[in-house]
């Protein structure tokens, strides 16, 4: 390991350091529009973008991903079709990638960090790879330069989280809540816990994600972390609205974050 | 030193297995591995254990030889009967298990999946009986074609949910068992129902099962004297097949199990990970989990249990296939001869064995005949009409 930080988690140490709040919008790759989505989203604030590639049997994922997950593989969309897209995006922010592990382990983990770095991605989050399984993945990734963003989850003991966050890269994935990706009523207790918990330990920027639902719950989020990663809220808006529903939201949760 | 022993530290059998969950769950894993080794060791939850089976369940299950079959076949048939147990299938053994293993975890809730149904009649039972609360996951699809099982669930105070993503069958049903329990898993214990998932739950199920298989291996032993040559089981995930295979890896028998054709996750599938486990996967070229399809819900998964895969690998145990045709006349043959309905799943090991009588001429094979087919007979009146 290299002392030298990654792209991503360079831009967002330089960025808290200069007090600005983190907004990393989630949007469902290879869905009709979606790099229409993710300029717009970048327009309206967002300091790096989450790209989902989609998979079959998105555990992690409440209705709304999975719905736009099976649209998306509908339409046609693979790992590589959606990261030759990506390629050509050049959106002026850090792009990760979201996606299962077996899209990783069936590409081989040496090819896959290849094709994310050739594509022009920084960073991945597997969800369902973790700590204990991660290290032939996280090895590839160190070698092609990938960030590894790893999950913290509010069940983890004291003991478990200084090791989760010495992997981690780009940033320490703080979920929300015991449950899988979806709008909430309002954020859950286990929200400000977790990263308050992460906050006392790591320098990594902590992001909450999964069940932070609107710009008043992101708001309340960042009050602890160093930023908030919006997925079902705006892939919602994607579904229903297009590109344009998803500036407009995500440039609500860029002022609310910063007021 | 058995071959089929406990898994590496990392739940590994050879390159197969481990434990592929979010983050979430890694904590629930650790702590169920725990208990489960503490229970296993511990003299008092096997001797209770044991009266459950015994008294409730009714273990010891029988050996049955077919004997008309078997004239018809020129080998002999012996049938281990798990089709008896209470709830009509082998499920039940792991069900029992799990569920005491939960109460002592301190846990109030259960959560299932279910292809056919009998794994989610048997956990429901099992709530009923320990006053657990408890939900099953079960495909929209499966949900029409087992309608008897899901009311028997309800009927035993279940809650049944039917799952309407993907492929609307076992393998959804999981998924949506597991997104139940990343949310509840303070409260609830996950109740799987075959011997897949992340460790420690294929060995744990395994386990559970292994009663089939040692039974067997001294109720072959005393009205045989002499292991049987070949030892067959349909396998979808693969429990009652590594509950008998447990009682013959180590002897010198043929380990069969059968795959349905469209589902033919040994065959047909390369490593990879689902469900929390790395093993044989129907996928696609970028890693998609394909649909499998099979006339019989409980053997209508992309998957199979980790370690099936590691003794397919070794060559120790041999996964060919048969396809649906064969099974709907295994199903009969059995009927007819006999006197015995199988479950569809059961059929498909019938199917087998009618096919490859014809190598095996004088030799001894035992059958593990997991389930009765009563909850099939709705669908087989469609069928053949």
């Amino acid at each position: 390991m290299t002392d030298a930080f990654g792209v991503m988690e360079t831009a967002f140490r330089a960025k808290r350091a200069a007090g600005r709040k983190l907004l990393v919008p989630y949007i469902t790759g290879g869905l009709p529009g979606w790099e229409h989505a993710v300029r717009a989203a970048v327009a309206a604030g967002a300091d790096a973008i989450e790209i989902g590639i989609p998979f079959s049997d998105p555990v992690m994922d409440g209705p709304v991903i999975q719905e736009a997950s099976q649209k998306a593989l509908d339409a046609g969309a693979t790992p590589v079709s959606i990261l030759q897209q990506a390629r050509e995006l050049e959106v002026g922010v850090p792009l990760a990638v979201m996606t299962y592990y077996n899209t990783v382990h069936h590409a081989g983990h040496h090819r896959f960090a290849e094709q994310l770095a050739a594509a022009g991605i920084c960073a991945a989050i597997v969800p369902d790879l973790p700590l204990e399984e991660s290290g032939p993945w996280c090895e590839a990734a160190d070698a092609s330069n990938i960030e590894t963003v790893m999950l913290a989850a509010p069940t983890a003991p004291d003991e478990r989280l200084p090791r989760v966050c010495a992997r981690a890269r780009g940033f320490v994935y703080s979920v929300g809540l015991l449950g899988v990706t979806g709008e909430r009523t309002a954020l859950a207790a286990t929200a400000t816990a977790l990263a308050l918990r992460l906050k006392a330990i790591t320098e990594v920027p902590v992001l909450v994600g999964v069940g932070v639902s609107n710009a008043e719950q992101a708001r309340e989020a960042v009050q602890v972390a160093d930023g908030v990663v919006q997925g079902a809220s705006v892939v919602r808006r994607l579904l229903e609205g297009g590109a344009e529903a998803v500036g407009e939201y995500v440039a609500s949760v860029r002022d609310a974050i910063d007021a | 030193m058995t071959l089929m022993a406990e898994p590496s530290s990392t739940g590994r059998f050879g390159e197969f297995g481990g434990r592929f969950v979010p983050e979430t769950l890694v904590p629930a894993c650790q702590e169920l591995e725990e208990a489960f080794r503490d229970a296993w060791d511990d003299p008092v939850f096997r001797a209770e254990l044991a009266e459950v089976l015994r008294e409730y369940a009714g273990r010891p299950s029988i050996i049955t030889e077919c004997h008309n079959l078997g004239r018809q076949l020129g080998i002999r048939l012996v049938l281990k009967r798990e089709d008896l147990n209470h709830t009509g299938s082998h499920k039940i053994n792991n069900v029992l298990g799990q569920t005491l293993l939960a109460k002592r975890m301190g846990k109030k809730r259960i959560v299932a999946e279910t292809g056919a149904g009998q794994h989610g009649v048997a956990s429901a039972t099992a709530a009923a009986l320990f006053g657990l609360e408890c939900k099953v996951y079960m495909g929209a699809v499966d949900v029409e074609r087992q309608a008897l099982n899901v009311f028997r669930m309800k009927l035993l105070g279940s809650e049944v949910e039917a799952v309407h993503s993907g492929s609307r069958t076992l393998k959804d049903a999981v998924n949506e068992a597991m997104r139940d329990w990343v949310a509840t898993v303070e409260s609830t214990h996950y109740c799987l129902g075959s011997v897949m998932g992340p460790h420690p739950y294929p060995w744990m199920v395994r386990q559970f099962h292994r009663v089939i298989g040692d039974e067997a291996n001294a109720q072959m032993r005393e009205r045989y004297g002499a292991d049987p040559d070949v030892v067959v089981a349909c396998v979808g995930g693969g429990s009652n097949a590594m509950g008998i295979f447990s009682g013959f890896v180590d002897t010198d028998a043929r380990l069969i199990g059968v795959e349905p054709a469209g589902g033919a996750a040994v065959g047909r599938g390369v490593p990879g990970v689902v469900h929390g486990m790395r093993s044989y996967l129907m996928q696609d070229e970028y890693g998609q989990v394909q649909e499998a399809h099979s006339i019989s819900a409980g053997l209508d998964y992309p998957g199979v249990g980790p370690e099936h895969s590691y003794l397919a690998s070794i060559g120790r145990a041999e996964y060919p296939t048969v396809t649906d045709a064969e099974v709907i006349e295994g199903f009969q043959l059995l009927a007819r001869t006999e006197g015995i309905i199988p479950a569809l799943e059961c059929a498909h090991a019938l199917a087998w064995i009618s096919r490859e009588a014809p190598t095996m001429q004088g030799k001894t094979v035992l059958m593990n005949l997991s389930g009765r087919g009563d909850k099939d007979v709705a669908q087989m009146m469609d069928i053949l009409g």
